[in-house]
Formats: structure tokens, sequence, C-alpha cells
């Protein structure tokens, strides 16, 4: 830690330093020395900060900024940058692209959502709002009433110039880049089509059949979570973290909850624990079925769609039995769960997990062996370690390009440090390893859920907890372990009853980052099956 | 004049008759020929009616969850889900509309035949839902079109998703396909700006920002216009 320190200093003089007691260094440097700091942390060896987990856009009151945070694969230490920008008025920082893969699509949020500009894009557009967006909504002072932005029914003007920004002898020059060239054939995919996975729009530019660039455009489910949760109390937003990524509402719930919980200090009783464990991993299983059943439906195969909803409806059972919902649960609360297990849990859950391992031959019996399935699958849409982590590809999809990642394993939370259970990893990184992984991790659910039934301690299932729950100032961050992959909350509480700034961090983003880089060179047909394999949620993406 | 109680599958009667709007569509008589017709057609349209497969959120894994095998939709002849809005009935709104999504909405439905219907589904679709506060949020998607079925819930549980289109079918059984439901639109749902001659509501905007595969042939145009004002 204080060798870390050392040599930030020796960097950047003037950077101010806290959080030094803790695990993770937190340092605020200014926009000039940031520039510099970027290419010592991505190459010298004593950093070698590989992995960016989130860029985080922030309104600090006065001034604008971001807050980095960066994490070493190689030497397992991790840090905090905050930079503010000098002026409010223009907004502008040094851009992480050339180091970092996924600051491209990070940035462009910021820049969405903040106005923030970044020096050295390549393409400073809106991610998630229109084009012709009046204002920044993340700002304080934004306003929001409906006249100035209103419902437009007219088409959203697309142009192909991208403009970015570059810095000449002191002076901001901006430029304008063609995306597409006047004589590129240029398809859209989206955002109705069945194969995106919900509305997501790709301009695809072909030539023949093979894909030479895919532009993706987020947003059309873009509902302003973040900015909704800055207005509300505490146990109120807990209520939206399952509407992101529907299928591992659960997970997701976990994360604001044990960032909540964390910030107060507040222990949650063994069995809120034991049963949080289990809720999760049972909504894995359900949404790596549900992926199965969608790849098949995507390459064209309809029975495997049947055989998976058939079992994914007895895990909605046994949630729906514990007084939560079917698809969106609404059962964890701050301080553990809101009811207690149904008597009939232990019993049906034993059943399950006794069942689906009959079951999955036959799974792999219809559809993996499948000929058409392997030639479409293997060797298709290649994602490597290196660029697995540039990427900030997390989940079963970076676990097939090799790279362990499983927040389980690494960093414990909950009560997975007292299971045991393998972490899936494959070397190929194609369509057919991160659809394998996932297979396979629906067996070290089913073993964790076994010892985890074995020990279900007896005890409280909630903690008694304030009726107005107020955090002690500070930044909190906590993530965990999604079906797709790192799911993070950031909070910046400024010690009222609501957060001054509320940050999910969506596992589907980079994923959907990656899908350019996936299929260029490959054929259009290909871009169905990578799609499919990455497995992404689009109001994740979109928030 | 009585008219025949339309018999719907595992729906009671007195469940189906409890709707102000059913009076609205038996104002009219019809006569004999042209209402026995009507039936026939409206019980083949009632049991096949074919649903656009869009959803946006949540709402559309319980509408594939109906798909499956537990609830089947195929029991009601709603299973020949299209991926083209030209071949569907209708279009089931599965989801939060947000306004960068609004204009496609719109279109979907623009290209969608007659006779057609919408179902908002879920809390979001009917009002904005719990997102209705949002700066980015449609509230309702009925400000946009015009929404024959709406079925609450969030998500929307499978049997109500059900009930919602055993509602539609009753509704179509209703009609008068004769003369009201095959007549045109009113032209303010027509496909804008496609059609030259005519000119629809959005017509103009339509020609404004053309949703093109390749911006880039725009530029020449914009380069003429700057041309013209030089030489002006």
């Amino acid at each position: 830690m204080s060798t870390l320190k050392a040599q930030i200093q020796n960097i950047c003089p003037q950077a101010a330093f806290s959080h030094e007691d803790t695990d993770t260094l937190h340092a605020e440097v200014s926009p000039k020395e940031l520039a510099g700091l970027f290419k010592h942390l991505k190459t010298d060896k004593t950093f070698l900060f590989d992995y960016m987990e989130d860029l985080i856009g922030m309104d600090f009151g006065e001034k604008l900024g971001v807050i980095y945070r960066f994490y070493s694969t190689e030497n397992k230490q991790r840090i905090v940058l905050i930079c503010q920008a000098e002026s409010r008025e223009k907004p502008e920082l040094p851009s992480a692209t050339p180091w970092w893969g996924i600051a491209n699509f990070y940035e462009r949020e910021v820049y969405d959502f903040f106005g923030i500009i970044f020096i050295g894009h390549p393409d400073m557009r809106r991610l998630f709002l229109r084009n012709d967006w009046v204002g920044y909504p993340l700002r304080k002072d934004y306003d929001a009433s409906p006249e100035i932005n209103p419902v437009r029914l007219d088409a959203e003007p697309m142009d192909d110039i991208a403009p970015s920004y570059s810095e000449k002898d002191g002076k901001i020059e901006e430029e304008d880049n063609l995306r597409f060239q006047k004589d590129e054939y240029v398809v859209n995919i989206g955002p109705q089509h069945p194969a995106t996975h919900g509305v997501l729009h790709f301009q695809v530019s072909l030539e023949g059949e093979t894909v030479k660039k895919v532009d993706v455009h987020c947003g059309y489910i873009h509902r302003g979570i973040e900015k909704m949760c800055e207005s509300l109390t505490y146990p109120q937003t807990i209520g939206y973290t399952d509407r992101l990524d529907y299928l591992s509402a659960h997970q997701n719930r976990h994360a604001l909850c044990a960032c909540i919980e964390e910030a107060m200090g507040l222990e949650i009783p063994r069995r809120a624990q034991y049963i949080r464990a289990l809720m999760d991993e049972l909504s894995r299983i359900q949404s790596h079925l549900l992926m199965y059943a969608c790849y098949c439906m995507d390459l064209g195969a309809l029975t495997p769609f049947f055989y998976a909803f058939r079992d994914r409806e007895k895990i909605l059972n046994i949630f729906e039995d514990s007084g939560a919902g079917r698809l969106i649960q609404n059962y964890y609360v701050i301080g553990g769960v809101s009811r207690d297990l149904h008597p009939d849990f232990v019993k049906k859950t034993a059943e399950f997990i006794k069942y689906l391992p009959t079951v999955l031959p036959e799974y792999h019996k219809v559809f993996t062996g499948n000929v058409i399935f392997q030639q479409r699958s293997k060797g298709i849409g290649i994602l490597t370690r290196e660029q697995a982590i540039s990427n900030g590809v997390t989940g079963p999809a970076a676990r097939a390009s090799g790279w362990a990642c499983d927040l389980r394993k690494h960093q414990p939370y909950s009560v997975y440090d007292e299971v045991e259970f393998n972490e899936i990893i494959r070397t190929g990184g194609d369509c057919f390893d991160r659809y394998m992984v996932r297979m396979d991790e629906i067996h070290e659910s089913i073993a964790i859920i076994d010892q985890l039934l074995a020990k279900l301690p007896e005890g409280d299932y909630c903690a008694k907890t304030k009726p107005v729950i107020k955090l002690p100032e500070g930044r909190y961050f906590k993530s965990v372990e999604t079906a797709r992959g790192e799911f993070g909350v950031f909070i910046e509480s400024r010690g009222e009853k609501y957060p001054w700034r509320l940050k999910f961090h969506p596992p589907c983003l980079p994923l959907v980052s990656v899908v350019d880089l996936l299929t260029r060179g490959g054929k259009i047909a290909d871009l169905i099956s990578i799609g499919a394999s990455l497995d992404y949620v689009v109001p994740d993406i979109d928030r | 004049m009585e008219i025949k109680k339309p018999k719907i599958k595992g729906l009671p009667y007195n469940e189906f008759k409890d709707n102000e709007y059913i009076e609205e569509l038996r104002r009219n008589g019809v006569g004999v020929i042209v209402g026995v017709l009507d039936e026939l057609i409206n019980w083949g349209r009632s049991n096949s009616v074919w649903p656009l497969t869009f959803a946006t959120s949540c709402c559309g894994i319980e509408f594939m969850s109906i798909g499956a095998a537990r609830y089947d939709f195929a029991r009601f002849g709603f299973e020949v889900t299209r991926a083209s809005p030209r071949q569907a009935d209708v279009i089931m709104v599965a989801g939060t509309i947000v306004t960068k999504m609004a204009p496609v909405l719109l279109r979907l439905y623009e290209q969608m035949a007659d006779p057609k219907y919408v179902v908002a589904v879920g809390n979001c679709a009917i009002s904005g839902g719990p997102f209705t506060n949002s700066y980015h949020v449609v509230q309702g998607v009925d400000k946009i079109l015009p929404v024959d079925v709406f079925i609450p819930g969030c998500p929307t549980r499978p049997e109500a998703l059900l009930y919602g289109m055993m509602q539609l079918q009753r509704k179509i059984k209703l009609e008068h396909f004769f003369g009201e439901v095959n007549k045109k639109e009113p032209k303010s749902h027509q496909m804008p700006a496609i059609y030259p001659g005519e000119e629809p509501v959005f017509a103009e905007k339509y020609k404004q920002h053309p949703i093109l595969a390749n911006a880039a042939q725009n530029r020449p145009q914009a380069d003429t216009k700057q041309a013209e004002t030089k030489a002006e």
C-alpha cells in the first residue's frame, strides 16, 4: 500500500491520498497529470492495472469529474482514482481509450450523462440518449421539464459523423470522423429484431457476407434509474435492481443490499446469508437455463426451448413459495430477506437438485452434439484473455477465455467461502466455450445448493433496522457475481437518507462492447451466434 | 335486439359481460347475412391472433413463458409469433417504452396490416410503472398508440397475460368485420411519408430525418442547399 502511494507520488507529485488504512488506496489527481498516469498504470511492472472495473461519472457539487476503479489481475491490487474537471461549463478530461478497451463505452456514457468531453476519444457521441437530447441528465442542475425534451415521434437523426477532440498546442480541436464510408453497405439490425435479445440496434457494415464493422446503438430501454435513485430513500432504491438484469434479480439486489449493509455496519443473521446464497444460486441456474433456451432458439432449434422452460418453471415455483415473485422476486431487504423460507422449501429444492442432473444429459443430447451447432459455435467469435480483461468482460464469457474472475471464489462474499465448488474455466474463448461454461456452472450451482441446504441454520431471517436509514458520509462499492458477470454498486453518501450518487456497474455493457471486436471478419450469421453466446440482457446495459 | 352470447373457452359469461366497452361495440345492429359472415370471420380471426415478437424488458420473459409448455398459448391460437410486423395482428407492448424507443414503436405499429391490435403488458406500458418519474420514460403507451387491452402487473403473471389475450379475443369476436374493422384507419395512423401524394401527420418529420442505413447519402443534399444559398 505504502509503495503504491510512493510510486504514484513519483508520477503525480500533487496527488492527494485517502483511505490509506483500507486495502484500496484512493488518489485524487488533477486532469493534467492524469493522461501521463494512465500509461504508467497500464504498463509499469509494479502497477499493471489491466482491468478497469468501473468508470463512474460524478457531479461533485461544484465540479464535474470521474472516479476510476482499476484492478490488477497480476498483482491483485486495486486503486481508485478521482479526477475533477477544471471548469463546469466546458469539462474536459483525458481519455483512457488507448489503454483500456472498455473506456470507449464508459466515457461515452459519462459524456452522455454529464457532458464531460474526453480528449483523445475516437468517437464522442452519446451512448444512450437521442442525438438531439438537450442537457445532461445526471448533472445536479439538470432541468427535467418535459417541455425541453418532449417525447418526440420523429425518427432520431442519425449522422455518419462521429466527433472527436484532440489537443494541439494547448488548444482543443474538434474533428469529424466518418463512421462509415460512402460506398459501404450498411445493414441495420434492430432495434426490433428477435436475435438481438431485446431492443438493441446494430449497424453492420458488410462486404458480401463478411462483417467489416459493427456499430452498437444502446439506449432503447434507458430508464434513468440512477437519476431516479438520487431522490429515493435507500429502502426504495432496492426495488429497481430487480429490473436491471431481471434474470439475475436476486443477485443484483444482493449487491445493493450488501453495499448498504456494509456502509451501515449492519451484521445480517446467518440464516439470511444462507437464504441469499441459496436464492442466488437458484437464479443462476434459471438464468443459464434461459440462456440455453435462447441460444438454441436463435440457431433454429425449438425443442430445447421447451425443455429449458419446463425446468425453469420449477425454480420459479420455489421462488414463489417463499413469498417472492415469479420473475422479479422483491425478496431481499436491507438486513436480510423479507420473509422466512416456505416450510416446503428445503424439500422442494432438494427434489429439484436431484432432478436436474438427470435431465441435463438430455439437453446435451438434443443440442450440444448437433453438427450444425458445433459448426456455428466452435472457433467462432474468439475472445482472448487479454481482450476480455481490457474490455472488462467478466462472468462466464471471461471464464471461457481463461480468465479466472469468479468473485465467489476470489473475493468471497456472503457464505461462499464456506462451500466448496470448482470455478469453471475454459481456454478456447469461442462461442462453444462460453456456452459450455454456463452449462457446467449449472452443476457447480447444484453442488453449492446441496451444501447450503445441509448447513442451513435456524434463526432470524432479518436483522432489525431503523425506520429511516442514513448512511455515513463516504463512498461505498460492492460487487457480486451474477449470472452474467460482475455486478457492482457504487454509492456516494453525504450523510442523508438519499444517496448523492448511486451507480450500477452492469455486467452486460462490456459484453455488448466486444460485439464489434468478435464479429469483425466473420460472417453475418455468426453475429447471431456470438450475440446469443454472450448472453447480454439489454435493460441491464441501458439501466 | 338481443345479441347472441359469444362463447369463449374457459371464460364464464358473467366475467365476460362486465365491461362497459362492450355496449359500445353492440350499439348498432347488423344485417343477417353480414352478421353471420362477421361471426364466421371473427371466429377465425379471434382464434389465430398472431403476436409480434416485441419485448423491451422483463415482461418479455413472461411473454416467452406463456409460449412454453406450462402455459402454452397455442391453446388459444396465439402461438405463431412473428418477427415481422407486416405479418402480425397484435403488438404486445411488453416492457417500458422510453423516449428513444417511441418513434420506433410507432413505426412498427404503422407497418402492421389492418386490422391490428395493441396490448399494453405490464405497469410500464400502462403508465410508466415504477419509472414514471424518469426523464426518459413515456408515461403509458396509450400516449402513442390506441391500446385495446391493458394487462397490469410488474411483471404480469402468465395467467394475467393469457386472460388479457382472451379479452382481446372477446373484443375481436364482437367487432363488425364488414364495414367497420376492415375500413381504412384514420389518417394519423397511416404509414407516413412512404406513399407520395398523401400528407399524413408525421410526414414532414420523417422527411426531415429519414432512417437511412447510410446517412452519408444525405450529405450531398446538404451541400447543394449550401450551394444554393451561396448562389443567392
